[in-house]
């Protein structure tokens, strides 16, 4: 029983990286429809900028978590103008190529600065367990879990009563109506995208401290799950992307321990499968009538 | 057929026994060395892969990010095949050895085009595409974990039958036959689905079954692709089907321009060599590769050649316009 609560506790902070992964793409999706396949890059670059303030300073947590995310952001920003915006009005599929030209490009570039190997994350949570009765828990498992709800909580109060939250969500309902309402779609989607790299970044700090380390190719597998998580939940929808998040993290870690560790990316993978085949829109999507 | 059409085909086929005596010239004489021999035979499996997802994606019109998934069903199924006869039956001939393996390859990929496609084909856009990815890691984890396939550590042992030869006229094969396919009646259903899918039920279009169907030939010769590939390199590592693999075919359909065949073809020639021929840059040619790739697609998003196809006679047309216009001009 012990063991099982420890696994459901392992598995929410797995989830909440996923989560904070998967609030980036669907709040891109919701706002553009595009499937933003270099956020597991921004994800990983995050984590870099975080070893490269940790490394070359005696910043504490904090200040390197701000930077990092700022630095992120401004990545986010920077992508969307140069390589995304050009395309907005072209089909959707030369996008999503475009996009998966970013993801190699950032990968190759992190490669060629930092060389292929794995880089060792300096200790930037202290490692040591704090116990509840007599189940123990890891302060990198409790602060993970701590930032990721912190973080979901202002970006739902940033959403829902800041006026650049409301643009936001006018954008994502109908982009030419809510330019004639004199929102600034350009800026609002430049917001869109710093806050989803942000929040990235955020997890790919969290994820690098888990795992102890950083490499080029570390966004890929998170990315693609967080992406699932985003898809599970209802693509374009915020809450969506939190329980797809914390499902996917619960499934991985329970596959994990209770079935096979090698089978459990099968598992995640077939159950967006038969989810998506019995609820296409996602958990939390509504059903949207075709018009002709 | 109307001679104008036949004329077309006369010119293709010679221009294709010319390339074909090319290059074979040149490997007899020695100008093309075993390595440059083995990326001509890259291009021609990247050229079946590429107009397979090319007739799914592009004549379709439904996003497929898990090729590499019937890639590897395909290869693996003609490895097993190939190694089984070689076990039962000494002394067959490679071509006969080759043929049947792939057949049944073809066979194996199109059934579980079929199984994944009847339930994903009824939703729309985005969710095929996340349904095809999720069905491509599957399959990986799958091979990577199950007996038969060796698991992790590979599958060797594969006779190595493929030869420049049957390559290339496999190819040949398949692109002829894709090319006879949307050219019909199928595929002028199959175009329709693409164009308007609610239009296209409207007229009496069965698009459940053309959609269908289309995906289940464009797994099969993905399949056949994997097959040729498992019998050149002999050796079968699951990881080189993840979702990169499928990620590079598509990166050559959209290059070349979703719908047309010459497109697919002359973006896999150009998308096989570049890596190689940047390989002097070392670590940056993959950041040369990513650059180019966003570059082309923000300057020319429809790719290459739009939906068009290459002709020698509408090359000869254009010519002749232009050269006529002028003529015009000057008399003026």
């Amino acid at each position: 029983m012990i063991l099982f609560l420890q696994q459901i506790i392992n598995g929410l902070s797995v989830g909440s990286v996923y989560a904070l992964i998967a609030l980036g793409y669907t709040m891109v999706y919701g706002i553009i429809k595009l499937i933003n396949f270099a956020h597991g890059e921004v994800m990983m670059a995050g984590a870099y900028f975080a070893f490269v303030v940790a490394i070359s300073s005696r910043f504490p947590f904090p200040i390197v978590l701000f930077i990092s995310m700022v630095m992120a952001a401004i990545v986010g920003i920077v992508i969307e103008k140069l390589a995304y915006k050009p395309l907005r009005n072209a089909p959707r599929i030369s996008a999503l190529i475009t996009a998966i030209g970013v993801s190699l490009f950032l990968q190759n570039l992190t490669l060629v600065i930092f060389k292929a190997d794995p880089k060792i994350m300096p200790v930037l949570i202290e490692k040591k367990p704090i116990n509840i009765g007599s189940l123990q828990i890891g302060t990198v498992t409790l602060t993970t879990l701590i930032l990721a709800i912190v973080f979901m909580v202002i970006l739902d109060v940033f959403i829902k009563k800041t006026k650049p939250g409301k643009a936001m969500r006018a954008v994502s309902e109908d982009k030419d109506a809510s330019v004639l309402m004199g929102i600034n779609v350009n800026k609002t989607i430049s917001i869109t995208f710093a806050i989803g790299s942000a929040l990235g970044a955020l997890g790919g700090v969290l994820y690098g401290i888990t795992y102890t380390q950083v490499y080029p190719t570390m966004g890929i597998m998170p990315g693609l799950k967080a992406f699932v998580a985003a898809v599970l939940g209802g693509i374009g929808l915020i809450p969506g992307a939190v329980l797809g998040g914390f499902v996917i993290g619960m499934i991985e870690t329970i596959s994990k321990a209770y079935i096979s560790s090698q089978w459990s990316d099968a598992i995640v993978f077939g159950l967006l499968i038969v989810v998506l085949l019995f609820k296409p829109t996602g958990i939390l999507g509504k059903n949207e009538k075709e018009k002709v | 057929m109307d001679r104008k059409i036949l004329k077309n085909y006369a010119i293709n086929i010679l221009v294709i026994i010319a390339i074909y005596i090319l290059l074979k010239v040149l490997m007899g004489t020695g100008v093309i060395s075993r390595y440059h021999q083995g990326i001509i035979i890259f291009i021609m499996i990247n050229i079946i892969l590429a107009t397979s997802l090319n007739l799914a994606t592009g004549f379709l019109g439904q996003l497929t990010l898990g090729h590499a998934g019937f890639m590897a069903v395909g290869a693996y199924v003609s490895a097993m095949t190939a190694v089984a006869l070689k076990a039962n039956f000494k002394g067959m001939p490679d071509l006969v050895m080759l043929i049947i393996s792939l057949a049944v390859a073809a066979v194996a990929s199109a059934l579980v085009g079929i199984v994944i496609g009847v339930p994903a084909l009824r939703l729309r856009g985005d969710y095929l595409a996340i349904i095809t990815l999720g069905f491509g890691e599957v399959i990986r984890v799958v091979i990577n974990n199950i007996k038969a396939t060796g698991g992790a550590q590979g599958f060797t042992g594969i006779p190595k039958i493929s030869t420049f030869d049957n390559v290339f006229w496999i190819t040949v094969l398949v692109v002829l036959f894709l090319y006879r396919l949307t050219h019909s009646r199928q595929g002028r259903a199959i175009l329709s689905i693409r164009e308007d899918e609610i239009a296209a039920e409207a007229v009496g279009v069965k698009t459940t079954h053309f959609k269908v169907m289309g995906f289940a030939i464009a797994a099969s010769i993905a399949g056949i692709g994997g097959g040729l590939y498992a019998h050149y390199i002999a050796f079968l590592d699951p990881n080189t089907f993840n979702f990169m693999r499928s990620v590079e075919i598509l990166v050559i359909v959209v290059l070349g321009g979703m719908g047309s065949l010459t497109g697919s073809i002359l973006a896999a020639i150009v998308l096989t060599i570049m890596p190689e021929a940047l390989r002097s840059f070392a670590n940056y040619r993959l950041l040369l590769y990513s650059f180019m790739l966003i570059i082309m697609m923000i300057f020319r998003p429809k790719g290459i050649f739009g939906t068009g196809e290459f002709s020698w006679q509408g090359f000869y047309d254009r010519y002749q316009m232009r050269k006529n216009a002028l003529l015009k001009r000057e008399q003026e």
